[in-house]
């Protein structure tokens, strides 16, 4: 145990998720000897960041205003909304520069075990933004494990009803790189069911 | 290094670390084991899905000193799959698995019985053949039955008088005979008596054929006597669908008919706290 306020930088640290005690010590003593100017830039950037960041009010990503700035650029294609689960999720699929329209963030996937149905996530900002917007086709990116294909499922189910909509699901199977003997019974039927003509 | 090996079925998944997750799972052999597949996450896993809730595999381990390590896993019967494409079976696999959970306190102490029933009642979700609601009604009883909660249905669960019985109480233990019969009881149907039942014993033919308002009555009483048993609310029993398949004119009660696509979430699921209440979940007295 160290004393006072150095201690108590090592708790604190430790609480951040994948910090352990040690890595949380090495962090405690590199602040310690580092320059009080970046120490004074990091402190800038916690004090903001609780107070700056707010999510979005049309799809829900973290925004430092009212919309994101994706929901702002004119540029992007308004008939197209890739739905996901989390704001980390929107980055993944910008970094792949396919993408030109705009996204909707759910805020998690359905999970009974944890308490979260339809009710806690932002699926009916959802229905009520097709119903309002010009949009053709919802492209459906949760995460490919249980719970965030039981939320496309579900979403299909909700959003089978809108005329003229095209609600699609991000294809899943074989990853590059690896052996077919490898691949587990669920990922190469998907990758079967989901071929495609060369 | 203890290598041993098991099938079992996933119940739970936890993250842990970066790309890790501590896997819960119900063996044949072993009970309940709680082990780490580690890089689970990475989608270059050797892994692969294989580990995801529902799924029935072989796996082996070795035994850490805190927790056991997954190092080969090979698919017996991928339920996750068609389960996670009908979200009423969803909802059922997941109270079915959280109740297996919560009935299987102590690890490593074997519970074949159960493991059985999970992987019977995740098999009969997955083919799609039976009504979910009533493969989850009947799995709930006979786990129930498993960890010595049986209710009574055809006697008195005070004096053992054979029935049917009119009242009913979670608290008693189920069916009440008239001499026995405490205030606070409920007053099913006799068709909802046959339900359970018919649920209990595995008789599909007459559990098939019973009535939207029956369903929705005997679950009302199984989930309520389930939970007054556990002494906590099952977390995903309020999300779970009740959707009856059929389409049965009217309800077991006559007055309060019931279309057979009405659904029904938890809100009507008795809890321990008001699902023993005069009326709830049997709907007028007797």
């Amino acid at each position: 145990m160290y004393e006072g306020v150095v201690q108590d930088l090592i708790d604190e640290l430790g609480r951040l998720p994948g910090i352990g005690p040690k890595s949380a010590q090495r962090i405690a003593f590199h602040l310690l000897a580092t320059d009080p100017v970046d120490i004074g830039r990091l402190q800038d950037v916690l004090g903001k960041v609780k107070e700056g960041v707010r999510f979005c009010d049309v799809c829900g990503n973290v925004s430092e205003e009212e919309q994101c700035r994706i929901c702002r650029d004119l540029r992007r294609d308004p008939a197209l909304i890739c739905v996901v689960e989390e704001p980390k999720d929107v980055l993944a699929v910008e970094r792949t520069r396919e993408f030109r329209g705009r996204y909707h963030v759910l805020g998690g996937a359905l999970d009974p075990l944890s308490g979260i149905g339809p009710d806690q996530l932002r699926i009916k900002d959802l229905l009520s933004r097709i119903g309002a917007e010009e949009v053709t086709e919802v492209i459906i990116a949760t995460d490919p494990n249980t719970e965030g294909e039981a939320t496309a499922t579900y979403l299909v189910r909700m959003l089978r009803d809108f005329p003229g909509l095209t609600v699609t699901r991000l294809a899943s199977g074989l990853p590059m790189g690896g052996d077919l003997e490898f691949a587990d019974e669920l990922t190469l039927g998907r990758a079967l069911s989901g071929r495609r003509a060369l | 290094m203890s290598l041993y090996r098991d099938t079992g079925v996933v119940l739970r998944l936890h993250k842990l670390g970066e790309a890790d997750r501590i896997v819960t799972m119900l063996s044949r052999r072993h009970g309940k084991v709680r082990a780490v597949a580690k890089g689970v996450r990475r989608t270059t896993s050797r892994f692969g899905a294989r580990l995801e809730p529902f799924n029935h595999v072989d796996t082996q381990f070795y035994t850490g000193r805190t927790l056991d390590v997954i190092t080969q896993v090979e698919t017996i019967d991928a339920f996750a799959l068609p389960i996670v494409g009908d979200y009423q079976r969803y909802t059922s696999a997941v109270a079915i698995t959280e109740t297996a959970d919560r009935l299987t306190a102590e690890e490593g102490e074997p519970a074949l019985k159960l493991y059985l029933l999970v992987v019977g009642a995740l098999r009969a979700l997955a083919d799609g053949q039976r009504d979910s609601s009533l493969v989850l009604d009947a799995f709930f009883l006979r786990a129930m039955a498993f960890a010595g909660w049986e209710p009574a249905i055809t006697e008195c669960a005070r004096c053992g008088e054979p029935g049917p019985h009119h009242a009913f109480n979670v608290q008693a233990g189920g069916s009440l005979c008239g001499r026995c019969r405490t205030p606070g009881s409920v007053h099913p149907a006799p068709e909802v008596l046959v339900l359970l039942a018919a649920l209990l014993h595995g008789d599909w033919p007459v559990a098939e054929g019973s009535l939207a308002g029956a369903r929705r009555d005997a679950s009302g009483l199984v989930a309520a006597h389930l939970q007054w048993h556990l002494e906590r609310q099952l977390r995903s029993l309020p999300f779970v669908e009740r959707r009856a398949r059929e389409a049965p004119i009217t309800g077991a009660l006559g007055s309060d008919a019931m279309s057979g696509d009405t659904e029904v979430t938890g809100a009507a699921q008795g809890t321990r706290g008001s699902g023993v209440t005069e009326g709830v979940p049997g709907g007028p007295g007797a």
